[in-house]
């Protein structure tokens, strides 16, 4: 058993850091190293990582292996804080590097192809396999520092690689929008473990979440903003969940995610679908024992959850552009996640999270297979009938709309209907308002999705000639990973649902007994197969079918019903084209709001108190009052002298005075 | 019988004297430099009288150092004023202001 | 009684006439024009001053002031003073604008001194006349004895200061060697020919006709 343990902690320490040592090696290289040289050590050493990975699972769950919580090293020490690196490795986290790795293998070998023409080949593959890196520090960290330190690598690469394209202008404006967003939420974050330290007087989970129900019986207080009182717990809950607003784009810090599209399409499919927005969510699971003993904070996110699910699914519905579609689907579906996460339902967005990775970066890696087959474009009123051309792409996309909206069977059928079970289970006073909120959106869902299937795949070609000329079925190394993620988005949902009710996640997961609505389902869970029959006559599957008829009849069929509908509703079609005014708003109020008050502040505190009054303010004043004194130095000797006499004789006077 | 305060007196006055030549003879700085030997002469004069008059040795010792210092004092000054009268032709004080402000 | 008050008369006439002797040559050291006589009378109350320390016993240090200050800083006054060629109507300028601020503040400077020593303070009743020395008693070995023990290091001291303004003044004053005459062979045996002689080629300026015609010279 021992040396088992050891050869396991071995192992981690090698996937962690095979990306690494991939990425330096080409990135140092990316001039001299040969594209294959790039992709092939790039992708062997990702693909080592995940099958380590799997070993790993295999060893948590079918061997029974507890799992392991380790310091490896301790950075720094400063008081009682010491800062260390170290890994905890359980269910989730096993679950969690399986999900990265693989998503991650298979995005580096679709880029391959993708990628094949572009001058910055290598710097790429030298990126994708840094976030790699980065990702896996952030889930299998076992002490917020590291959390940290992962939670802003990804951040990092993710503003890396949405300005990949670093000549074109908007990319760079996106790359530093999603910085930009990301930091708001990064204040957050640093505040909320700056609370846990300050509370806690640790960085490590372990001793975090054993005070934690100290703390919470203790109630301690915190007061904020003139005498109001919060409970410390609510705060540092709230304050962690703002950075988990920014990474997992949810409303107001989302803007950053549609505009990420700017990226190349391999890395919408794994940082900004499949794995980093995702670390919001993860991050929450993670933190479920402290936001277990917060209601205020359980129904801010679920408030949250719920206005992004619905908001942003909305938008899903007038976009045109292929990406912008699927990545306001993402915002939808993140919206899924985080109202799990919000009615304690920890596992649920965990399992969520897993089919959503395959299916989401399936559905990208499947736009991009579209995206290059058209010459890099990207609006869907400029394909059609595309399942003529590109037949496995049209099946494989087929089988991701179908678990993006749930369909019976499919992978995205038994998170989603585990979540809205769970939502109606739940006894949170904002959970009401999420219920009908998560199965309204069912509707939305499917009619996005199918409205983008319909009109990329069917109705009539509308490329320009010289396209449909060149128009043909991607290269292998294009759809093999779009068949490998196909499978999973099919029986992942089936083959996980059991095992998550069984109580997989064992106590890597803290439910409060007040909130136990996971098991308290697991009651009546009877198979997969039953499950998906007892989903053909509930309400979600019918709106689901109702979703792609809807965009069947205004698509395919009637095409002017939405023309008309636009003409109608003419106001709030504006409203959805400007995205709800967000980026409106930050651009003509917050930013230039930003820059007032910033402006206000250099005239102010910088220029007038620290530079004209402090720091020249104190130097012209000693310079004015030398150029008073100088003139007491005459240089004549008989002045001196005579000042010297006239103190000795003031003096002498004072002394007989006295 | 001559008390303590007559000498005391007279070191006054000396004093009294070596400081109105200070104020009087501000060109020469020949005469200022013999100003302050009268200076020193007169507090030289207070140090032996109280010698004396508290039957205290010492006192004498530190005449006997001041007399030294007033020495090397004189030395160097008449040796800075030799160089000063070398480089500018002049001992007028007036015309020593490059220490001004 | 009558014995000792004579003698006691003898002091006050010895103190009467040094003092008034040494007041009337500080003042003169002060408004004397010609600086020569500013430093002899400055000899001169340097000697009456002496006088008045041998009133107080303090023989050695009278003597000392007579010979190290009157014999040596002194005369060095004088060379100094004769050796400066010093226009004496401008070091003579603004004499009389000052004699006023002079005289009050000296005189201030003197009223505030005299009442604070004066005899209300340090007068007979207040400090006694110590009894006079035995005729065998003498100063120089008690403040040899002094000097060479307690003082020691002070007096180490003070003999390094005047060592110091010793090389202070010389290497202030100091122009350097004067040129010696004398040839240095080491120089003469080391001199090269091109040290010497330089070789220049030019054309002939002037051609024997132009010089026959008498043109230029």
């Amino acid at each position: 058993m021992q040396t088992e343990m050891l050869m396991l902690h071995n192992l981690a320490l090698i996937i962690v850091f095979l990306p690494l040592l991939a990425s330096v090696i080409t990135g140092i290289g990316c001039r001299t190293v040969s594209r294959t040289f790039a992709h092939s050590l790039t992708i062997s050493a990702v693909g080592l990582s995940f099958f380590l990975s799997c070993w790993i699972l295999k060893a948590l769950v079918f061997e029974g292996n507890p799992g392991w919580n380790q310091t490896l090293y301790t950075w720094g020490v400063s008081g009682n804080t010491s800062f260390q690196i170290g890994f905890l490795i359980d269910r989730l986290t096993a679950l969690m590097m399986v999900i990265v790795t693989f998503i991650s293998w298979m995005v580096h070998i679709y880029t391959v192809g993708y990628m094949r023409d572009d001058p910055g080949y290598q710097r790429f593959f030298s990126y994708i396999s840094l976030f790699t890196f980065g990702m896996l520090m952030l889930v299998m960290a076992n002490n917020f520092l590291q959390l940290f330190f992962g939670w802003e690598a990804v951040g990092l690469m993710s503003y890396l690689l949405i300005g990949f394209w670093f000549q074109r202008e908007s990319a760079i404006f996106a790359s530093l929008k999603a910085f930009l967003v990301n930091r708001v939420g990064d204040l957050g974050f640093l505040i909320g473990i700056a609370a846990i330290l300050y509370y806690f007087g640790s960085l490590n989970y372990d001793s975090v979440f054993h005070d934690v129900r100290e703390l919470a019986a203790r109630g301690d207080m915190l007061i904020i903003m003139n005498n109001h009182e919060w409970s410390a717990i609510t705060v540092i809950c709230i304050a962690l969940f703002i950075g988990a607003m920014g990474k997992s784009a949810q409303v107001p810090l989302h803007v950053w995610l549609p505009d990420s599209m700017e990226g190349p399409t391999p890395i919408s499919a794994l940082i900004h679908a499949a794995t980093m927005v995702t670390a919001g969510v993860f991050m929450v699971a993670r933190m479920s024992p402290l936001f277990e003993y917060s209601e205020v904070a359980l129904n801010f996110v679920l408030v949250i959850g719920a206005i992004t699910c619905l908001s942003m699914g909305l938008l899903g519905v007038v976009q045109n552009d292929i990406k912008r579609i699927i990545a306001y689907s993402t915002l939808s579906q993140l919206g899924y996640m985080v109202i799990a996460l919000g009615v304690s339902a920890y596992g649920a967005a965990i399992f969520h999270l897993m089919t959503h990775a395959f299916f989401k970066a399936l559905l990208f890696l499947g736009a991009g297979s579209v995206i290059i087959a058209l010459h890099h474009e990207q609006n869907i009123w400029k394909m059609g009938n595309l399942k003529k051309y590109m037949p496995i792409t049209y099946i494989t996309m087929l089988i991701g709309s179908l678990a993006l909206m749930g369909f019976p069977l499919f992978s995205g059928f038994y998170s989603k209907d585990l979540i809205i079970e769970m939502v109606h289970a739940s006894e949170l006073p904002a959970s009401k308002f999420a219920y009908a909120i998560v199965v309204g959106s069912v509707f939305i869902t499917a009619l996005y999705t199918f409205r983008l299937f319909f009109v990329v795949f069917h109705t009539k070609e509308r490329m320009d000639k010289h396209s449909i000329e060149h128009l043909q079925e991607s290269p292998a190394v294009v759809w093999v990973p779009l068949v490998l993620l196909a499978i999973p988005s099919v029986i992942a949902g089936g083959m996980f649902i059991q095992p998550l009710l069984q109580g997989y996640f064992g106590n890597s997961l803290v439910v409060h007994p007040n909130h136990l609505a996971l098991t308290e389902h697991s009651v009546e869970f009877k198979g997969i197969f039953a499950m998906a029959v007892q989903g053909l006559s509930g309400l979600p599957f019918w709106l689901g079918i109702a979703g792609i008829l809807t965009a069947w009849g205004c698509y395919i069929k009637y095409r002017e019903i939405p023309l008309l509908l636009q003409k109608k509703f003419s106001l709030l079609y504006s409203i959805f084209k400007n995205k709800y005014g967000f980026d409106l708003f930050n651009e003509w109020i917050l930013a230039p709001g930003a820059r007032g008050v910033g402006w206000i502040f250099w005239r102010l505190g910088d220029r007038l108190v620290i530079d004209d009054i402090g720091v020249n303010g104190s130097a012209n004043s000693i310079g004015k009052f030398s150029k008073v004194v100088r003139r007491f130095q005459t240089g004549y000797l008989y002045h001196y002298a005579f000042t010297m006499i006239a103190g000795f004789l003031a003096l002498l006077v004072w002394l007989m005075l006295t | 019988m001559v008390a303590l305060s007559d000498y005391l007196t007279v070191s006054a006055i000396l004093f009294g004297l070596g400081v109105a030549g200070i104020f009087i003879n501000r060109k020469n700085i020949i005469t200022l430099l013999m100003c302050i030997e009268l200076l020193l002469l007169s507090v030289n004069t207070n140090f032996v009288a109280f010698s004396h008059f508290s039957e205290d040795m010492p006192g004498q010792v530190f005449v006997f150092f001041i007399l030294t210092v007033a020495a090397v004092e004189s030395a160097i000054g008449l040796a800075i004023l030799v160089v000063l009268f070398r480089r500018l032709k002049t001992i007028n004080v007036e015309d020593l202001d490059s220490l001004k402000g | 009684m009558q014995n000792i008050g004579d003698v006691m008369t003898m002091q006050q006439v010895m103190f009467y006439i040094f003092s008034g002797l040494a007041l009337f040559a500080g003042s003169m050291v002060i408004v004397s024009k010609n600086p020569v006589r500013a430093v002899l009378f400055l000899v001169l109350t340097f000697i009456s001053m002496s006088g008045l320390w041998m009133l107080l016993e303090a023989e050695f240090l009278a003597i000392t002031l007579v010979l190290v200050y009157v014999g040596a800083v002194m005369v060095l006054f004088l060379f100094v003073v004769m050796m400066l060629d010093i226009e004496l109507a401008s070091v003579r300028e603004g004499f009389s604008r000052y004699l006023p601020v002079g005289i009050s503040v000296s005189v201030l400077v003197v009223v505030a001194l005299v009442s604070a020593v004066g005899p209300k303070e340090f007068g007979l009743e207040k400090v006694p006349a110590p009894a006079p020395y035995p005729v065998d008693f003498s100063n120089v070995k008690a403040l040899g004895e002094l000097l060479y023990t307690q003082y020691l290091y002070p007096f180490e001291i003070a003999a390094i200061l005047l060592l110091v303004a010793i090389i202070a003044a010389i290497s202030l004053t100091f122009r350097g060697r004067r040129e010696s005459k004398a040839p240095n062979p080491s120089q003469q045996v080391q001199v090269r020919k091109a040290d010497r002689i330089r070789l220049v080629k030019m054309k002939p300026e002037k051609t024997g006709e132009e010089r026959e015609s008498g043109s230029i010279i």
